[in-house]
């Protein structure tokens, strides 16, 4: 563990001991850090590691539960978002929150509109939003509705909401999740101007090469723990990673022996799901890890959702030579094909329901008689599962919203393993998962896909298709637009395809 | 596995803390009880309590089917007008001596009357389903019609049973008992049964359980959701007939005003009984419980002279409210 240099004269913002639990589970300990006037100051970690959590508190929207924020070396500590904000703390979310029929005008002066009198003085708002949103680079029309806007160009009116309060720190989090390289850019240049000014930025990302670019210093997280604060210009993004990680990167993944040439189980040709996939045409082989790449949006899990007849499609599937059409989930889960929803608390699991009632709802034919459900038989299963899948619960009777996250991901694959499925897709495996359920999940698929079942990976993060799969399609705005394999398999190629960054960046 | 970040599992709360819920109705109903013993003697007699349990008959048994209805996360406001429209229909067949054979006669207006139920709940599940109406919505529409076409068979009067053999025949099934216990509380308590065990014990009843906690949740698992709660409102259907069965035989006739408001009794027994209105929670035994617990309200205030018996209705409004409320309160500890 290292420290910047700073001299504390020059402190704008600066909280020590920062520490908040939920429950028993410590999700930050003990946080150190600071924040200069006229510095970008990036905070990076993985998912899980507390910078949310951290942003909340420092925006005013979660007390810690000890610690002490000063603000020009005084202490401070907030009611709330609103309170934080009179002080000059302002928070741009990673969501787009804006009211979508209203015009940028209108959204930017929300709740805070401009009167004469009984009035909305309109004239006045649509100046000043002009004025803010030219501040950042941009002409876009104040009286444009907000949903005829690009999802650069919304989240450009989002930050002149946010900087029309009187501010002194602004908190980015995770700006350009959805972002093109283009446009993430353009976002830079805005970040850049507002440091010229002499405010504080708090930058949070897990996107190295953009961190690296843009902030003066780093400060990484692991498990709710500060672990490393550095200048900037020490670090090299591969550094970052290893810290974030804990470890080198590499082991994350299992070893996989290349993949022969198998036999194709499935076959899709020209599959349209309405409004999110067209003319999608790939094969899947029998024993092989197939990644799906793009940005939030793409359609890759519509697509999926389209293929087992969870949404309306047309197109041809063959699954082992034969057409198939599934009509709803039992017909494709019937014919071996299961889909981990990325949703896992809202599509995957019964949250207040029990592990069992959980475990075996896709597969309850397997555990009834002739009348009635076989309750050992059910209780054994889930023995199985939570030996298999190593799943960390206290009891076996708690509720399924009780687990982590990363043991509710492996209760939801031993419940679909339970149908004992040929092919296996699943969507955002490690979402909000912590790293050592991750490496944990990685291992499973690789097993998986060893026993001779074929698995399909739908993943935004680009690691770890890159680390488990064997090839990866990228879809962009609906289309798969190229795949990558072998030595081709890196981030960079896959970024290409996946925003078309030579053409579209008119945006 | 190296290095494997463990996370302390949060303070246990596991399923038992979820009992109080189920076991609060029962408690509700042992106080009723004491209540009712210091306010008239007559009360705690066996006659009285017979008496009482007999006549919440109607309401339990439909409200079997409500519990199943709710806790798929549908709702059935129909079943009022459903019974009075297939016990018309039913009397209307014993009169009209289709078969001359009165044991006959009674066997076949029976199984018509099942019939006619099942298809009535049948209705209410597919247009709710495959009609994609808003169970609120659907069933007000459906109760209309029921209670329109009731009103319109007996011409806003009455429909009685004509025939003296038949009813003769008929009238034990209400007001006859079996080994000392009156055969509709014999009926109460197998029809629960059979709810309790196809509810808690059989794949369906876990299907129905899991389709109202999350839609989406039992749709991604390979169930059919339309299915499952089309079936739902058979049963309720189904139900209906049961107290149909029960109903014609205490005074063999109907009106257009049977089963005025039965629809919120049925479904104020659901929810005291610990069933949630929102689904994915289904308390059988509980709504046999919320069932008692409206009758012997009504019955103690008959007895007592503390509060008018007109107040009937607003007594059993403020305890649907309180159910709520001590429901919530259960359930964020």
């Amino acid at each position: 563990m290292s420290s910047a240099e700073t001299s504390p004269a020059a402190l704008l913002f600066e909280a020590t001991g920062l520490s908040k639990t939920f429950g028993i589970v410590e999700v930050l300990k003990d946080i150190n850090i600071n924040l200069r006037a006229g510095e970008v100051h990036a905070i990076i970690g993985e998912n899980g590691a507390g910078k949310s959590t951290l942003m909340k508190i420092i925006a005013g929207n979660q007390p810690p539960t000890r610690g002490e924020m000063k603000i020009d070396g005084e202490t401070v500590t907030f009611s709330g978002p609103v309170d934080a904000e009179h002080r000059g703390i302002v928070l741009v979310h990673q969501e787009i929150l804006l009211a979508p029929d209203l015009t940028v005008a209108q959204n930017i002066y929300l709740g805070r509109e401009l009167h004469k009198g009984v009035f909305i003085d309109d004239r006045a708002m649509n100046e000043g939003a002009a004025k803010a949103v030219r501040d950042l680079g941009s002409d876009i029309d104040p009286n444009t509705i907000v949903s005829r806007l690009s999802i650069a160009q919304r989240q450009l009116v989002q930050i002149a909401r946010v900087l029309l309060v009187p501010h002194r720190i602004v908190i980015f989090d995770e700006p350009t999740a959805s972002l093109t390289p283009h446009e993430t850019d353009a976002l830079l240049k805005v970040i850049r101007q507002i440091r010229a000014k002499g405010v504080g930025v708090l930058y949070i990302s897990h996107r190295l090469p953009e961190v690296k670019e843009i902030a003066d210093r780093v400060t990484v997280l692991r498990d709710g723990r500060l672990v490393a604060s550095h200048n900037t210009s020490e670090l090299q993004p591969a550094d970052m990673a290893r810290l974030m990680v804990g470890r080198d990167v590499a082991k994350l993944y299992p070893d996989r022996h290349a993949a022969q040439a198998r036999e194709t189980v499935l076959e899709v040709e020209h599959l349209n799901v309405p409004g999110y996939a067209q003319d999608a045409s790939f094969q899947l082989r029998k024993g092989e890890i197939l990644g799906f790449a793009g940005l939030v949006g793409a359609g890759r899990t519509e697509l999926m959702e389209g293929m087992v007849g969870l949404r309306p499609s047309r197109g041809t599937v063959r699954h082992l030579g034969k057409p198939v059409n599934f009509r709803d989930v039992h017909a494709s889960l019937k014919a071996g094909i299961v889909y981990l929803s990325e949703d896992r608390k809202g599509k995957g699991l019964l949250l207040t329901k029990d592990l069992i009632v959980n475990l075996t709802l896709a597969s309850l034919g397997k555990f009834a008689g002739v009348l009635q459900i076989d309750r050992k038989r059910e209780s054994a299963a889930l023995d199985k599962a939570i030996r298999d899948f190593d799943i960390r619960t206290g009891a076996k009777d708690i509720l399924a919203g009780q687990l982590s996250g990363g043991n509710q991901q492996k209760l939801l694959l031993a419940k679909m393993m339970l149908l004992d499925p040929s092919i296996v897709i699943i969507d955002e495996p490690t979402r909000g998962i912590d790293i050592g359920n991750k490496e944990q999940i990685y291992k499973f698929i690789a097993n998986l896909a060893e026993e001779g079942r074929s698995i399909i990976v739908v993943s935004s993060e680009m690691p770890e298709l890159i680390g488990i799969c064997d090839r990866i399609l990228v879809m962009r705005s609906g289309r798969i637009v190229g795949e990558v394999t072998g030595d081709h398999m890196n981030e960079n190629e896959i970024v290409v395809l996946a925003t078309g960054v030579t053409k579209e960046e008119a945006a | 596995m190296a290095n494997v970040v463990t996370e302390p599992a949060k303070a246990p709360k596991t399923s038992k803390d979820w009992d109080m819920a189920a076991i609060a109705p029962f408690i509700a109903l042992a106080l009723l009880l004491v209540l009712g013993y210091f306010a008239n003697p007559n009360f705690m007699t066996t006659a009285n309590l017979l008496n009482v349990v007999t006549r919440s008959s109607f309401i339990a048994v439909i409200a079997l089917g409500a519990t199943y209805v709710i806790t798929s996360g549908g709702l059935d406001l129909s079943v009022g007008a459903m019974l009075a429209f297939v016990a018309s229909l039913m009397i209307l067949f014993l009169n009209s001596g289709t078969i001359a054979d009165p044991a006959l006669a009674l066997t076949a207006g029976m199984a018509l009357a099942i019939a006619i139920g099942a298809a009535c709940g049948l209705a209410n599940g597919l247009i709710t389903t495959i009609g994609r109406i808003e169970p609120f919505i659907a069933t007000l529409g459906t109760m209309g019609i029921y209670r329109g076409l009731t009103t319109w068979l007996s011409q806003g009067g009455a429909i009685t049973v004509r025939d003296r053999d038949i009813l003769a025949l008929y009238r034990p099934v209400y007001s006859g008992s079996f080994a000392g216990v009156p055969i509709p509380i014999i009926v109460i308590f197998v029809t629960a049964a059979i709810a309790a065990f196809v509810l808690y014990r059989t794949r369906y009843g876990r299907h129905v359980t899991a389709v109202g906690s999350n839609e989406d949740v039992a749709r991604y698992s390979g169930i059919s959701i339309n299915r499952v709660r089309t079936v739902t409102y058979v049963i309720q259907g189904l139900c209906v007939a049961v107290a149909v069965l029960l109903y014609v035989p205490r005074l063999g006739s109907t009106s257009a005003t049977t089963g005025s408001f039965w629809e919120l009794q049925a479904i104020t027994a659901v929810v005291v009984g610990g069933t949630a209105l929102r689904g994915g929670v289904g308390r059988i035994w509980g709504t046999i419980c919320g069932a008692f617990i409206l009758e012997i309200v009504g019955n103690i205030m008959l007895l007592s002279n503390f509060v008018s018996e007109y107040l009937i209705g607003a007594i059993q409004g403020a305890i649907i409210i309180i159910a709520m409320l001590v429901q919530r309160s259960l359930m964020r500890r």
